[in-house]
C-alpha cells in the first residue's frame, strides 16, 4: 500500500486531538519557526588577523609586491609597432578589434588562442592543486592580494590584532574617527588605483591618462574605473573572506582535485594530540606538542581553526605555519607541527608508518598529460598560424549570370585577411573550371591569377567575376576553389560555381 | 459569495468563492507590489503633465517639456540630409570615370547605389539586378541602351518610353495586333529569329521570311539582326531574350511589340545619387 504523506497538512487529527495544545501545524508556519531561530542568513563574524612573520609570509609579500607590480607596470611598457598601429605592449584594442600582446597580434577570429589559454590555465590549476592545494587562492587570487594589503593599510592605522578589536569595541573619539577615516581614504585610493590601471590595458595609457582627467576619455574607462573602484573597495575592505566562501565557486570544484596524497596545510595531529596548556619546565612524555596558543586561529585571515582539518575555507596560504613555527621555537620544539603535509602521510605517521608522499597518481598523471597534450595543440597551432586568410562568399542574387555567348559569369567576394605588419600583392588563382576567366570589375578579364593588394592588418574585399566558357557547364553546381598567395604564404578557400545548367 | 472563513491552517480569511472545495486565502497584496503600484501611479500623473497625453476632439494635451515625434523625425531627417549631403558633395565634381578609378569615391558610391537600388530600382529589376521577363537583367553583359557609364547613366537620368524629352525611345509595331503582317508570314519571322540565334529552324520558313525580315525588321535590328543599341534595338543573334526565347514567345513579341518603361529616375533621384547606382550597376554588370 502506498503511504502518501503530506506534509503542507497538521498532524494526523487523532494524534492531533492526543498531543498536547492540538494546535495545527502547516508547512509554512513550520518555515516561519524555523526562521525565527535560524535563518539562512550568517552575519559576519569580524576577523581581525594577526600579524606574523617567517618563510610563508615572506614569500606572500614578495609575491604581492611581484603581483601588483605586473598589473600597475604592464600597460605603460611601449613596443614599436609599423604603421599607424598602436605602441603599447599589452592593449586589447575593443575598437580596433585587436588584442596586442608584444610581439603578437590577435583578430577576433583567432580568440580561440584565448579560449585555449584559458584552458591551460584551468589545467594548471587543477594540477597544481591536485600536487600542492590551494596555492592560487593563498597566494596569487588577486582577492588574496588585495584584501592581504587592506589588512596591511588596516594596520598602519589601527594597529595589529589587539588593537584593532580594542578600538572597535571603543566608543567614538577623536583617534577613533581619523584612524578610520584614513584607512577608508587609503583604501579608496587603492581601489581607485586598481580601478584606473584596469583602463589601461583597454587604450593607448599615455593618451588615456590625459584625456581621463581633462574629462575626455571613453564612457567606458570611467564607467569601468568606477565599477573597479567600487568592487575593490567591496570585496577586498568588507567582505574579505566571505567572497572566498559564499561567492567563489573554486571552494567548491577544489574537493574533487584534492586526495590523500595532496599536499596542503595540515595541522599534524598525530604529533600535536592531546593538545593543552604547557607550562615550561614540565615534561613533553605523554602529550602533545600543541600547547593549545591559538596563534594559528588568530593569525588566520580565513577566521578558522587549522586543527578541525581540511576546511572549506582554508585558502592555503600558511600564516599560520609561520605563527606556530614561531611558538614552537620559543618552546624548543621541532617546526611544522603544522605544515605543507598530506593526509595520508598524518596517517601513517599516526600508524607509526613512515610517510609516504606520492606526487605521481592517476590524477597528477590525467591533469598532467590534458595539461601537456592542450599546450602542445596551442603551441602548435600557434607556431602555425598564418598571416594570410581567406574567405569567398558568393553571390546569391543572381545566382549565376547567362551572358550573350552562353557563358555564365558568376559574381564573388573574396574577403583577404592579411593579418601582418606588411602589406602582401596576392595572386588570385580559381581552379575547378577549364577555361575560366577572372575579372575584377572594371579591369580587362584574364585567364591566368588576378593581382590584388591586400594592406596590413586588415581584410580587403575583393569582387572577382568568374566566366565559364558554354562547354565547362557541365553541371549545375561545379566544385570549386580560391588560391590566394603572396610567394611565401598561400590561403585557399573552397566554394561553388554555379552554372543554372538544367534550370 | 460571502461565504468568508477563517481558514484552519494559516488563520488567515478567505475570500468566500469555493471551486470545487478550493478556497482562496485573502492574504493582502504584498508590500513591495502595492508600492510599486503607487510609485506607477504618480509616474502617470507626472508623465500626463510633462509629455503629451490626453486627445480630446481638436487635439491632445501638449505636455510641458513639449516634446514631440514628429518634430524629432523631421530634425533627424534633416540632420541627415545634412551629412549626405557632406559626402555626396565628394561625388558632385567627380566624373563617373573618376568615381570608378577612385577606391574610396567608388566604396561609397557602391555602397550608395546598392541602397538606392534596392530601394527604387529593385521592384522590377529584382534585388541582385537579374531582372526578369520583360524586365532587363542588369547583371549580364547585354545592354539595350548601351552599358558605358555614359549610357547608364543616360538611361536612368531620362528613363525609358516616359513620353517626356530625352528618354530613351524605340517603338516596336505590334506586327500582328495592328495587322501590319499576317498570321503566317508572323509564323514565319519567328523560325528566321530562332534561325538567326543559331538554333535548328524550319528553313523553308526561314527562306519566306527573309525579304520580309528585310523589309520590315532590318532598320532597327540591323540587316543581320545583331540590333542597334542607338535605338534601343536588341541583338537577336545572341543567348539574352528579354520576353523569352522559346518560338511562342518570341511570336507573341512580333504580334504584340511589347516594350517596357522605366521612370525618369533624374527627377526623383539627385544627381549624386544617380551617379551612384550607374557606378553600381555598371560594376555589377562587369563594367563595359
Amino acid at each position: 500500500m502506498t503511504v502518501v504523506i503530506d506534509r503542507t497538512r497538521g498532524p494526523d487529527p487523532a494524534q492531533r486531538s492526543a498531543g498536547s495544545g492540538g494546535d495545527p501545524v502547516s508547512a509554512a508556519e513550520r518555515v516561519r519557526k524555523k526562521k525565527a531561530t535560524a535563518g539562512l542568513y550568517q552575519a559576519r563574524v569580524p576577523i581581525y588577523p594577526k600579524l606574523v612573520h617567517g618563510r610563508w609570509r615572506a614569500i606572500k609579500w614578495a609575491l604581492l609586491i611581484a603581483m601588483l607590480a605586473i598589473y600597475y607596470v604592464t600597460p605603460w611598457i611601449r613596443w614599436e609597432r609599423p604603421g599607424g598601429l598602436p605602441d603599447q605592449a599589452v592593449l586589447v584594442d575593443f575598437t580596433g578589434r585587436r588584442f596586442y600582446f608584444f610581439w603578437i597580434q590577435l583578430w577576433p577570429q583567432e580568440v580561440y588562442f584565448i579560449t585555449g589559454l584559458l584552458v591551460i590555465a584551468a589545467l594548471a590549476l587543477f594540477l597544481t592543486t591536485a600536487l600542492f592545494g590551494r596555492l592560487w587562492c593563498g597566494y596569487a587570487c588577486p582577492q588574496t592580494v588585495w584584501t592581504d594589503l587592506y589588512i596591511y593599510v588596516e594596520r598602519l592605522f589601527e594597529g595589529d590584532r589587539n588593537a584593532r578589536m580594542r578600538l572597535d569595541a571603543a566608543p567614538w573619539s577623536f583617534d577613533k574617527l581619523w584612524r578610520k577615516t584614513g584607512k577608508h581614504l587609503v583604501w579608496l585610493g587603492i581601489a581607485f588605483g586598481t580601478g584606473g590601471a584596469w583602463i589601461f590595458y583597454f587604450h593607448d595609457a599615455p593618451q588615456l591618462i590625459r584625456d581621463f582627467w581633462v574629462g575626455k576619455g571613453p564612457m567606458t574607462a570611467y564607467v569601468s574605473c568606477a565599477v573597479l573602484t567600487g568592487t575593490t573597495y567591496l570585496l577586498a575592505g568588507f567582505m574579505r573572506e566571505q567572497v572566498c566562501t559564499y561567492m567563489c565557486p573554486w571552494p567548491r570544484i577544489q574537493g574533487a582535485m584534492l586526495d590523500q596524497h595532496s599536499l596542503q596545510v595540515t595541522y599534524r595531529v598525530d604529533r600535536g594530540e592531546p593538545r593543552g596548556a604547557h607550562k615550561k619546565g614540565m615534561t613533553w612524555e605523554g602529550r602533545g606538542d600543541c600547547v593549545d596558543c591559538n596563534q594559528c586561529v588568530v593569525a588566520c585571515p580565513m577566521g578558522i581553526d587549522i586543527r578541525n582539518g581540511p576546511q572549506l575555507e582554508c585558502i592555503n596560504c600558511g600564516l599560520c605555519i609561520d605563527a606556530c613555527d614561531e611558538i614552537m621555537g620559543k618552546l624548543g620544539r621541532p617546526k611544522g607541527l603544522i605544515a605543507y603535509d598530506t593526509d595520508a602521510a598524518v596517517a601513517a605517521r599516526a600508524a607509526k608508518q613512515p610517510p609516504v608522499y606520492k606526487l605521481v597518481r592517476s590524477r597528477t598523471i590525467y591533469y598532467g598529460a590534458a595539461l601537456v597534450l592542450v599546450s602542445g595543440v596551442m603551441v602548435w597551432g600557434f607556431i602555425n598560424r598564418t598571416t594570410l586568410d581567406l574567405h569567398v562568399l558568393r553571390d546569391r542574387n543572381p545566382m549565376y549570370v547567362r551572358l550573350h555567348d552562353g557563358a555564365v559569369r558568376d559574381g564573388y567576394t573574396l574577403k583577404i585577411a592579411n593579418r601582418g605588419f606588411e602589406a602582401k600583392t596576392v595572386q588570385i588563382a580559381f581552379t575547378g573550371i577549364p577555361g575560366a576567366k577572372l575579372k575584377i570589375p572594371g579591369e580587362p578579364a584574364s585567364s591566368g591569377a588576378l593581382t590584388a593588394v591586400a594592406p596590413p592588418n586588415e581584410v580587403t574585399s575583393v569582387r572577382i567575376f568568374v566566366i565559364a566558357p558554354p562547354a565547362a557547364l557541365t553541371d549545375a553546381n561545379i566544385p570549386a576553389a580560391f588560391t590566394v598567395t603572396d610567394g611565401k604564404l598561400q590561403a585557399r578557400a573552397k566554394t561553388t560555381f554555379v552554372t543554372g545548367a538544367g534550370q | 459569495m460571502s461565504d468568508r472563513q477563517i481558514d484552519e491552517h494559516t488563520g488567515v480569511e478567505t475570500t468566500g468563492h469555493e471551486w470545487d472545495g478550493i478556497r482562496e486565502l485573502d492574504n493582502p497584496l504584498p508590500r513591495w507590489w502595492l508600492w510599486v503600484m503607487w510609485a506607477s501611479v504618480a509616474f502617470c500623473v507626472v508623465y500626463w503633465i510633462l509629455m503629451p497625453a490626453w486627445p480630446g476632439i481638436h487635439g491632445y494635451t501638449r505636455g510641458l517639456l513639449g516634446k514631440s515625434d514628429r518634430a524629432h523625425v523631421a530634425q533627424e531627417l534633416a540632420d541627415l540630409k545634412k551629412q549626405r549631403g557632406q559626402e555626396a558633395a565628394m561625388l558632385t565634381n567627380a566624373s563617373l570615370e573618376q568615381i570608378e578609378s577612385d577606391p574610396n569615391l567608388q566604396a561609397y558610391a557602391l555602397a550608395l547605389g546598392a541602397s538606392v537600388f534596392g530601394d527604387n530600382c529593385a521592384t522590377c529589376h529584382g534585388a541582385g539586378g537579374a531582372g526578369s521577363k520583360g524586365y532587363p537583367n542588369l547583371r549580364d553583359d547585354v545592354w539595350l541602351w548601351g552599358g558605358s557609364l555614359e549610357e547608364i547613366h543616360h538611361t536612368i537620368q531620362a528613363g525609358v518610353r516616359t513620353g517626356e524629352d530625352g528618354a530613351r525611345l524605340s517603338m516596336m509595331p505590334a506586327f500582328g495586333r495592328d495587322q501590319m503582317l499576317q498570321s503566317d508570314q508572323i509564323n514565319d519571322l519567328t523560325e528566321y529569329v530562332v534561325n538567326l540565334s543559331r538554333r535548328p529552324a524550319d528553313q523553308a520558313a526561314v527562306g519566306r521570311a527573309a525579304p520580309v525580315f528585310q523589309e520590315q525588321c532590318a532598320a532597327c535590328h540591323a540587316p543581320d539582326g545583331t540590333g542597334n543599341p542607338a535605338m534601343g534595338a536588341p541583338n537577336l543573334t545572341d543567348a539574352e531574350w528579354l520576353y523569352g526565347s522559346a518560338r511562342e514567345d518570341i511570336k507573341a513579341q512580333i504580334w504584340n511589340g511589347r516594350g517596357g518603361v522605366m521612370p525618369n529616375w533624374g527627377k526623383r533621384l539627385d544627381p549624386e545619387t544617380i551617379k551612384a547606382l550607374t557606378v553600381y550597376v555598371h560594376a555589377n554588370a562587369g563594367g563595359q
